[in-house]
C-alpha cells in the first residue's frame, strides 16, 4: 500500500508539473522544431505514470496523495479513482495526436503562431491533469482558471474580428462561471469550515446554504461547459478556433467542466438527490442533447455541425444524475472516452479539409472523397462513432446508458437516448451527403500537397481507437468501477 | 455590525452579475465581473472573521488566490478589449443573446 | 486444429472483412489486383461455406465467443439456419461479383464499391452466424452502414436522397430493435439463439413481454420491407443493378427475414410467440404485406420498381410461413428464403442486361425483346414463372407448403392470401412475358445479348433458380435442408 501511495505521488506530480515545466521551456527555446518535439516528449513521458497508476489503481482502490505531506483538513489532497483515471488517460492521449498534427501543420504553415499555441497547450494540459486529480474545491477552483485563461487565447489565434468576438463572449462566459463556482466554495467553507473532497458527503453538506452552494456552482459549471441553456458561446468558439485548437477545447476543456459537475453532485453534495431535481437535470441534459443536435442539422460549415455536435455530447453527462447507477456511471465515463477520441478526429480531419479546400461550406464537399479520401474515412469512422452506432465505444456507451435506464425503470430517458442517437446520425451523414456527392463545377479542387500524410492519418487512427473502444468494454470495466460512488452495496468507497 | 458586511457582499454581487449580464459595453461587463468578484472576497473575509481567537487564515488565503486569478483574467480581458476596439471601432458585442 | 475448425464461422465472417480492408487499401487505380482480391475471397468464402455445411450436417458443434460487456457476449455459430442463409450469401456474392466487374466496367469509384460490397457481405454472414442478439444486432447495423454508400454510390441528388430515406428506416428501426434488445436483456437475462426458445419462462408479464416482441419485431420488420415500413425499398433501386440485386433483394430483406426467424423460434420460441397472440401479428402483417406488394407491383411500369414491389411481396412469404407456425407452414418460409433469392437475383440480373445493353428500363420498352436478347430473356422467364408459382419451379413448392400449413393449423385465410397473390403476380409478371416474346420489337432496335460477364450470371442464377424446383426432392436441395431444419424444432 505504501508503494500505491509512492506511485500516486510521484504520477501525480510529474502529471501536473510536467507540462508546466515544458511550457516554460517552448516558450523560452528559439526553435520551432524543437518546441514540436519537446511537446511529443511530455505526452511520451506521461504514458509511464499513467499505466503505473492504472496498475495500483486496479490493486488497491482509489488513491489519495497529500500534498506537502499535510493532510486535510488544511493539506490539499489529490485523489485518483477510475473516473479520474480515464480523464487523464483521454487527456494524453488526445495531446499526443494533437500535438504530433500541429507539428507536421507548422512546418507547413509558417504563419501558424506555433510558439503560442504549444506554451498555451502545455500549461492548459497542466491544468487539466490537476483538475482531474483535484481532490479540493479550491483547487479545483485554481485549476479550473488555468484551464480557461489558456483556453481562451486559443481562440484568438485565428486572427480576425470573428475571432476576437467569439473570444470575448466565451470569456465572459467563463468569467461569470468562474467567480459563481468561487461563490459556491465560499459558502461551501463558510458552512462546513471544510474544503476536502474526501471529508465532505452527503452528511456534513446538507442544509439552505449547501443548497445555495450547489447551485451557484452548477450554474458556474454548466457555463464552463456549455450545457444548455448557457451553451450560446461554444458554437462560435469552437468554430472559429484553429482546428487544432477547436479540438482540445471541445474534447476536453467543456468536458472538465460537465466532469466537475458529476463529480459534485454525486460525490460531497450527494445529499440533494430529490427526485424532482435530479428528475429535472436529467430533462435538461436530454433538451441539450435534442437541441444540439437540431442545430447540428441547420449548420452550412463543417466545423458549426461538430461544435454544435459538442453542445449535444455534453447533455449526456446529466443523465448520470437521475440514473445513479454502476452501469450509468460506465456508460457515461464510456460515452465521454469515445466522444473525446471521435470529436478530436472530427476536428483534425475538419482541418484538413479546410487546409485543402479553403472552405469550410458543406457545399464545397462534393467527391471529396477521391481526393483526401482518408479525411473522409475518419470523418465518417468519428460520426459513427458518435453516433453511437456498433461495433464503436459510442454504441458501448449507449448500451450501459439504456439498460441502467430500463433497469431503473426510468424508461423515459430511452427516448431522450435513442433520439439522440439518431439525431447524430443524421447529422453526420449530412455531412457525408454532401461528401458523396458529384462536385459540381463551382467546387473547389482539394490541393493535396497543403496536407501531410501523418495530417490525414492521424485523425483516421483517433478515430478508429474510438471504434476501437467498442471491443474493450469488458476490458476495460473494473477500471471504471473504481471508485465510483458508493451505488450498490458492497462497492469499494 | 456582523451582519453589514455580508449584505453589503450580496448588493455587490447583484450589481456585479447585473453589470454582466444586461450591460452591452464590454467594459461595463468587465468591471461588473471585477465587481461580483470582489463581492466574493469580501464574504471570504467575513467567513474568516472569528468572534474571539484569531481569524481563519483559509479564507484569507484563497481571498490572496481569488485577487492573483481575478488580476490576470482581467488583464488579459483588457488586452483583447483594446484589440477589439481597435480591430472593429466598437465598444459593444452586437449579438445580444447571453444568460 | 479443433480450435480453428469450431471457430470457422469467425473466419467466414472475416473473410470478406479482410477482402474489404485489402480492397480498400490498394485503391482506385489497381484494378486487375482488386479482381483478383475478389474473386479468391468469394471462392475462398464458397469453400469455408461448404465445409462448414458438411460439418452442420453431421452434428458438429462450432462456436466463437468473447466478452464484450460485463455479462454479454459476442458470439458466432453456425446452426442449420445460418448454413440456409450463409450458404445463399455465399453462392450469390460471387456470382453477384463476377456481375458487377463485368456492369461497372470503366465506371468511376469502384474501389469504393467493391470494399463496401465485400463488408456487406461480411455483414450478411455475422447475421447469419450470430448466436445472440446482441451479436445480431451488430451485424444488422454494421449492414446498414455499409450498404448506404452502395445505394448512393452514383453522387446524384436522387441516389442520395433514397439513401437518406433508406437511412431513416433502417436507422430507425434499428433504434427500435435495440431498445428490446435491451429490455430482453435486463428482463430476461439473456438473448441467445436457442432452438425453441431461450427467454426464461416467468420473465416478466405478458404485456410487457409483447411490448419487447413488438418492439423486436417492428425493428426487423423494416428491413424486411413489411407494410408500413416498406417505402424504402423501392426507393432504393436507384443504385447500380448488382446493389439491387444481391443487397436489395437478397441481403438486406432477407437480414430482416432471418431476424424474424430467430426472434419467434429461438428467443421467444413459437409457444410464447402464440401464448402472447404475437404470431397473429407477423401472420397478419405478412399477408397485407404479400398482398399490397404485389397490387402496387401491378402499376409500375420502371421494370426494377416492379421487381422491387415484388420483392416487397415475396419476403413476407417467409413471415407469413413463420407466423402461421407448424411444420409444414415452417418449411414454407423457410424455403422461400432460399428460392426467392434465387428467383429474384436471376430477375434483376437480367434487368441490369436489359437496361445496360439496350436501354431498356420499362415494362413499356420491352416488346421483342424476346427476339433481342433470347437468353437473357429465357432466364427472365424461369425466374418469372417460379415467381408465379409454376409447378414444378420454386415458388409452386413455396406455396404448397405454406397452403397445405395454413390448413394444417386451420387458418384457411392463408390458402386465400396465396391464391390471390399468385393471381396477382401472373397479372404482373405475364404482360411482361406476353410483350417480350410475342410482340415485335420496335423498329430500328438493336439486337444483342449481353456481355459475357453480365450474360452468364444470369444464366446461372437462372439455373440454380430452376435446379430448386425441378431437384427439390433430391438431397442437399433447399427443401431437403429446410425439412432438416424444422426436424430440429420438432424434437
Amino acid at each position: 500500500m505504501a508503494e500505491a501511495v509512492h506511485v500516486m505521488a510521484w504520477s501525480s506530480t510529474l502529471l501536473i508539473f510536467l507540462p508546466l515545466l515544458a511550457a516554460l521551456l517552448v516558450y523560452l527555446v528559439p526553435g520551432r522544431r524543437l518546441g514540436g518535439w519537446i511537446c511529443i516528449g511530455v505526452a511520451a513521458s506521461l504514458f509511464a505514470p499513467l499505466v503505473l497508476l492504472a496498475r495500483e489503481l486496479l490493486a488497491h482502490g482509489p488513491l489519495v496523495f497529500a500534498f506537502g505531506g499535510h493532510d486535510a483538513p488544511i493539506g490539499i489532497e489529490l485523489a485518483a479513482d477510475g473516473l479520474a483515471l480515464a480523464m487523464l488517460w483521454l487527456t494524453n492521449v488526445i495531446m499526443l495526436a494533437v500535438h504530433a498534427y500541429t507539428n507536421s501543420w507548422i512546418e507547413r504553415d509558417p504563419d501558424f503562431r506555433a510558439v503560442e499555441f504549444r506554451t498555451l497547450v502545455l500549461l492548459m494540459w497542466s491544468g487539466l491533469n490537476g483538475l482531474f486529480l483535484s481532490a479540493d474545491l479550491f483547487n479545483l477552483y485554481v485549476m479550473l482558471e488555468i484551464v480557461t485563461l489558456t483556453a481562451v487565447p486559443l481562440v484568438v489565434l485565428s486572427r480576425g474580428g470573428t475571432a476576437l468576438r467569439a473570444a470575448m463572449r466565451y470569456l465572459i462566459f467563463a468569467l461569470t462561471g468562474s467567480i459563481l463556482y468561487l461563490l459556491g466554495v465560499a459558502l461551501v467553507y463558510a458552512d462546513t469550515g471544510l474544503l476536502a473532497i474526501s471529508l465532505l458527503d452527503a452528511n456534513t453538506l446538507t442544509g439552505p446554504v449547501a443548497a445555495t452552494a450547489l447551485a451557484a456552482m452548477t450554474a458556474g459549471l454548466a457555463m464552463k461547459a456549455a450545457l444548455f441553456p448557457v451553451h450560446a458561446w461554444l458554437p462560435k468558439a469552437h468554430a472559429v478556433a484553429p482546428s487544432p485548437a477547436s479540438a482540445l477545447l471541445s474534447a476536453l476543456v467543456a468536458k472538465a467542466g460537465a466532469y466537475l459537475v458529476i463529480r459534485l453532485w454525486l460525490g460531497p453534495f450527494a445529499a440533494f438527490d430529490a427526485l424532482v431535481l435530479v428528475q429535472g437535470l436529467g430533462a435538461i441534459g436530454v433538451i441539450g442533447i435534442l437541441y444540439g443536435s437540431l442545430q447540428a442539422l441547420r449548420q452550412p460549415k463543417l466545423k458549426g455541425v461538430i461544435a454544435y455536435s459538442t453542445v449535444a455530447q455534453l447533455g449526456y453527462f446529466l443523465l448520470l444524475l437521475p440514473l445513479a447507477t454502476l452501469g450509468a456511471w460506465q456508460g457515461v465515463i464510456y460515452h465521454g472516452l469515445t466522444h473525446g477520441l471521435a470529436k478530436t478526429a472530427l476536428f483534425l480531419a475538419a482541418g484538413n479539409l479546410i487546409r485543402a479546400t479553403g472552405s469550410d461550406r458543406l457545399e464545397d464537399l462534393g467527391g471529396a472523397d477521391r481526393f483526401i479520401g482518408g479525411t473522409l474515412m475518419a470523418i465518417a469512422l468519428a460520426g459513427v462513432a458518435l453516433a453511437g452506432l456498433p461495433p464503436t465505444g459510442g454504441f458501448i456507451g449507449k448500451w450501459w446508458l439504456i439498460e441502467a435506464a430500463l433497469d431503473a425503470g426510468q424508461w423515459w430517458w430511452v427516448i431522450g437516448i435513442t433520439a439522440g442517437g439518431l439525431l447524430a446520425a443524421a447529422y453526420v451523414f449530412r455531412v457525408l451527403w454532401f461528401a458523396m456527392h458529384q462536385p459540381d463545377a463551382a467546387t473547389p479542387t482539394p490541393d493535396r500537397n497543403r496536407v501531410s500524410l501523418a495530417m490525414v492519418w492521424i485523425p483516421v487512427l483517433l478515430a478508429s481507437a474510438a471504434i476501437g473502444l467498442g471491443f474493450t468494454g469488458d476490458l476495460l470495466a473494473p477500471w471504471l468501477a473504481i471508485g465510483a460512488p458508493g451505488f450498490d452495496a458492497g462497492d469499494t468507497p | 455590525m456582523s451582519l453589514i458586511y455580508p449584505l453589503t457582499a450580496g448588493v455587490l454581487f447583484a450589481i456585479g452579475l447585473y453589470g454582466i449580464l444586461a450591460r452591452t459595453e464590454l467594459i461595463h461587463r468587465l468591471l461588473g465581473a471585477n465587481v461580483m468578484a470582489s463581492a466574493v472576497f469580501l464574504y471570504l473575509i467575513v467567513v474568516s472573521t472569528a468572534p474571539e481567537g484569531d481569524p481563519d487564515p483559509v479564507p484569507q488565503a484563497m481571498v490572496l488566490t481569488g485577487i492573483v486569478i481575478a488580476v490576470s483574467l482581467t488583464a488579459f480581458a483588457l488586452a483583447l478589449l483594446r484589440y477589439f476596439h481597435a480591430l472593429s471601432g466598437q465598444r459593444a458585442l452586437e449579438d445580444e443573446d447571453d444568460g | 486444429m479443433t480450435a480453428l475448425y469450431t471457430a470457422l464461422p469467425l473466419w467466414v465472417v472475416l473473410t470478406s472483412l479482410v477482402a474489404a480492408l485489402v480492397i480498400f487499401a490498394l485503391g482506385e487505380k489497381r484494378s486487375r489486383a482488386r479482381v483478383i482480391v475478389n474473386l479468391i475471397a468469394t471462392v475462398l468464402k464458397v469453400v469455408l461455406v461448404s465445409i462448414l455445411l458438411v460439418g452442420v450436417y453431421l452434428g458438429h458443434d462450432f462456436g466463437f465467443r468473447v466478452q464484450l460487456l460485463p455479462g454479454i457476449d459476442f458470439v458466432l455459430h453456425a446452426d442449420a439456419l445460418t448454413i440456409l442463409l450463409s450458404t445463399l450469401s455465399a453462392l450469390l456474392w460471387l456470382i453477384t461479383t463476377i456481375y458487377a466487374i463485368g456492369y461497372l466496367e470503366d465506371s468511376p469509384n469502384r474501389c469504393r464499391f467493391f470494399g463496401f460490397f465485400s463488408l456487406c457481405v461480411a455483414a450478411t454472414m455475422g447475421v447469419a452466424a450470430a448466436g445472440n442478439l446482441f451479436t445480431f444486432f451488430l451485424f444488422y447495423e454494421l449492414l446498414t452502414l455499409a450498404t448506404w454508400p452502395l445505394v448512393v454510390h452514383r453522387g446524384t441528388t436522387e441516389s442520395l436522397r433514397s439513401g437518406a430515406l433508406y437511412l431513416a428506416y433502417t436507422l430507425g428501426g434499428g433504434a427500435l430493435l435495440l431498445v428490446g434488445i435491451i429490455a430482453l436483456q435486463v428482463v430476461g437475462g439473456t438473448t441467445a439463439f436457442v432452438a425453441g426458445g431461450s427467454l426464461p419462462p416467468g420473465s416478466a408479464s405478458a404485456g410487457v413481454l409483447s411490448g419487447i416482441f413488438l418492439l423486436l419485431f417492428i425493428g426487423m420488420a423494416v428491413k424486411a420491407a413489411v407494410v408500413p415500413l416498406h417505402s424504402w425499398l423501392p426507393k432504393a433501386m436507384v443504385a447500380p443493378a448488382p446493389v439491387s440485386a444481391l443487397l436489395h433483394a437478397v441481403a438486406v430483406v432477407k437480414a430482416g427475414a432471418f431476424g424474424i426467424v430467430r426472434l419467434v423460434q429461438d428467443v421467444f420460441g413459437h409457444d410464447l410467440t402464440a401464448f402472447l397472440g404475437m404470431h397473429h401479428v407477423v401472420a397478419i402483417t405478412a399477408g397485407i404485406t404479400i398482398l399490397y406488394g404485389s397490387i402496387r407491383a401491378l402499376g409500375a411500369d420502371d421494370l426494377k420498381q416492379r421487381l422491387a414491389w415484388s420483392t416487397v411481396s415475396q419476403v413476407s412469404y417467409i413471415g407469413l410461413g413463420i407466423g402461421i407456425g407448424g411444420h409444414l407452414a415452417l418449411v414454407g418460409g423457410l424455403v422461400h428464403l432460399v428460392h426467392q433469392g434465387l428467383m429474384k437475383i436471376t430477375l434483376f440480373f437480367c434487368a441490369g442486361n436489359l437496361a445496360e445493353t439496350h436501354e431498356i428500363k420499362k415494362v413499356s420498352q420491352m416488346d421483342g425483346a424476346g427476339r433481342r436478347m433470347p437468353w437473357t430473356m429465357a432466364a427472365f422467364t424461369l425466374g418469372a414463372l417460379g415467381m408465379i408459382g409454376l409447378p414444378p419451379l420454386a415458388g409452386f413448392i413455396t406455396k404448397w407448403y405454406l397452403a397445405t400449413g395454413g390448413i394444417e393449423t386451420g387458418q384457411y385465410w392463408v390458402v386465400g392470401v396465396l391464391i390471390a397473390s399468385t393471381l396477382l403476380n401472373a397479372a404482373y409478371f405475364l404482360p411482361i412475358l406476353a410483350r417480350a416474346w410475342m410482340r415485335e420489337p420496335p423498329a430500328g432496335a438493336a439486337s444483342g445479348e449481353a456481355l459475357p460477364t453480365l450474360l452468364w450470371p444470369a444464366l446461372i442464377a437462372a439455373l440454380f433458380a430452376g435446379g430448386a424446383g425441378f431437384l427439390a426432392g433430391m438431397p442437399w436441395s433447399p427443401l431437403y435442408w429446410v425439412e432438416f431444419i424444422s426436424e430440429l424444432y420438432l424434437r
